[in-house]
């Protein structure tokens, strides 16, 4: 049987689709997708992404140990209370997953990572600990909330006790504090404000339904996609992958190459890679006409010669309808020197899509600048 | 609990046929098919005149999720299409089986719509579909 989250008889009860997503029975939606976007895009949302592992890592060393594993700089948030986005590399560069570290205390982190890539993440983690004074805990008891729209904070304080809600409205983005077994932070995955809150599984129902019972719409994963396509977050086995490093994943500015004498996993391959010259690069698609890009759609050169079997060598990471805007958008890797238009296969026609800058959309309002 | 009317026909493949009994037919998806797909966002409608057999793709539906396939029930012609799909593919989610219509047929023979499937027969194909 798939795992189950805290949740999932209230996502049961508030009539969920359910879907498998890897190895866990979560909610697709909970009748409509693209109504459950809009509610985050224009009011507020909450996700249960329990799914997702919380990894505790602390003891002296944890600061050098993550020093020395992420390809960001953990010394960024040398302060308490700050978070980091990086990726974790595999020592050809290629990304073993991509991760949210919090620093809740001192010698004491807490990492946030994918549910398809917890099992691995940990190996990892452990492996590279080895000789080191670090524990690294997988907290299975904790379950974790997104609250999501530029109403999040006001309505997420509202289901807090005041002291907590006070503690998290005083929060910048990227920033973070624990109290009383949870910890909140002020980060996310969909473009707009909000917290990620880390909770105690059995406390997990009674949040949930306080922020139902102060307006928070329950949102699926459908619309969680969707959302980060728009706000241009890479999702990970989709945009990026250990066959592929930061740097042809739209993910260069997450690598800390200063200072020079910081050694971290895959630092040499990105070195070795910098030198050579990086062939593809990662970008946001915006469809010109009607029809829906989807994952692994072939991609060429805008004008290709039909018979030209190099003029192919673009393909689709993610792409979807992007409710916000009425179209079509996708993330592709194309070659480097590509600009301005290309050509998307969606079933067996080519059609013309304009290459932008992601994000597509942030807090709520269009990035796309019109034709 | 999918929404299946008696009066309708219905395919393997999710579309079910209205006899409008002048012989014209009009063709949608059904709601265990349009729920199953979810929030639809393009619906693509083929050009009225053109001559489609049995089981040949005529039209495209895209949701959020998924582009579809939908065939021709029987031999016949496009009659009709639903314009208001272009501006408004919801109303396939919302209405399957009134104003979601996709398109209308002139049927070649009208025996063919014997070798339709009855609502009961149908249900069978959803019953296993959601096991």
């Amino acid at each position: 049987m798939a795992h189950r989250t805290p949740l999932y008889e209230a996502h049961v009860a508030a009539g969920a689709k359910l879907v498998d997503f890897a190895g866990w029975d979560m909610p697709i939606d909970y009748g409509s997708q693209i109504a459950e976007h809009k509610a985050v895009r224009d009011n507020v949302g909450m996700f249960d992404v329990s799914h997702m592992a919380v990894v505790d890592i602390h003891g002296p060393d944890a600061r050098a140990f993550l020093s020395a594993v992420l390809a960001n700089d953990i010394a960024k948030i040398d302060d308490i209370g700050r978070a980091l986005y990086t990726c974790v590399l595999n020592t050809r560069g290629g990304v073993i997953d991509d991760l949210i570290v919090y620093h809740l205390a001192s010698e004491r982190y807490r990492a946030v990572v994918n549910a398809a890539t917890a099992e691995k993440d940990l190996a990892w983690l452990h492996s590279q600990a080895r000789g080191r004074d670090v524990e690294i805990t997988h907290r299975e008891d904790l379950a974790i909330i997104a609250v999501q729209g530029p109403r999040a904070r006001e309505l997420a304080g509202q289901a807090m006790s005041d002291e907590t809600a006070d503690a998290a409205r005083k929060l910048k983005p990227f920033e973070g504090f624990a109290t009383d077994g949870i910890s909140i932070g002020r980060t996310g995955y969909t473009g707009e404000d909000g917290y990620e809150i880390v909770l105690p599984g059995d406390r997990a129902h009674d949040l949930w339904r306080r922020l139902q019972d102060v307006g928070v719409t329950p949102v699926g994963l459908g619309a969680r996609d969707t959302l980060r396509l728009e706000a241009g977050l890479n999702l990970y086995g989709q945009d990026m992958d250990e066959d592929r490093t930061p740097l042809e994943s739209g993910l260069g500015w997450t690598v800390a190459f200063k200072p020079a004498e910081r050694q971290f996993v895959g630092r040499d391959a990105l070195e070795h890679m910098r030198q050579q010259g990086v062939s593809h690069k990662l970008v946001g698609l915006v469809l010109e006409g009607r029809g829906v890009i989807r994952a692994h759609a072939a991609v060429r050169a805008a004008d290709s010669d039909e018979d030209d079997p190099d003029a192919a060598d673009g393909e689709v990471t993610s792409g979807s309808f992007a409710p916000t805007l009425g179209c079509s958008i996708a993330l592709a890797r194309i070659p480097r020197d590509w600009q301005d238009t290309v050509e998307v296969r969606i079933r067996d026609r080519w059609q013309p899509a304009r290459i932008v800058k992601p994000p597509f959309v942030r807090h709520g309002k269009s990035l796309i600048e019109p034709d | 609990m999918s929404d299946i009317p008696k009066d309708l026909s219905y395919t393997k493949t999710h579309e079910w046929i209205g006899n409008d009994g002048d012989g014209t037919i009009t063709v949608g998806i059904t709601d265990y098919a349009q729920s199953s797909l979810g929030d639809l966002v393009f619906v693509e409608l083929p050009e009225t005149g053109t001559k489609v057999g049995a089981g040949d793709g005529v039209a495209v539906v895209e949701s959020v999720k998924a582009a579809s396939d939908i065939y021709a029930p029987v031999d016949g012609e496009i009659a009709e299409i639903n314009e208001q799909l272009a501006d408004s593919p919801e109303l396939v989610n919302e209405d399957p089986f009134g104003q979601g219509w996709l398109f209308k047929m002139a049927i070649d023979d009208e025996t063919a719509l014997g070798e339709l499937l009855d609502a009961d027969a149908y249900k069978g194909v959803v019953d296993d579909a959601e096991d």
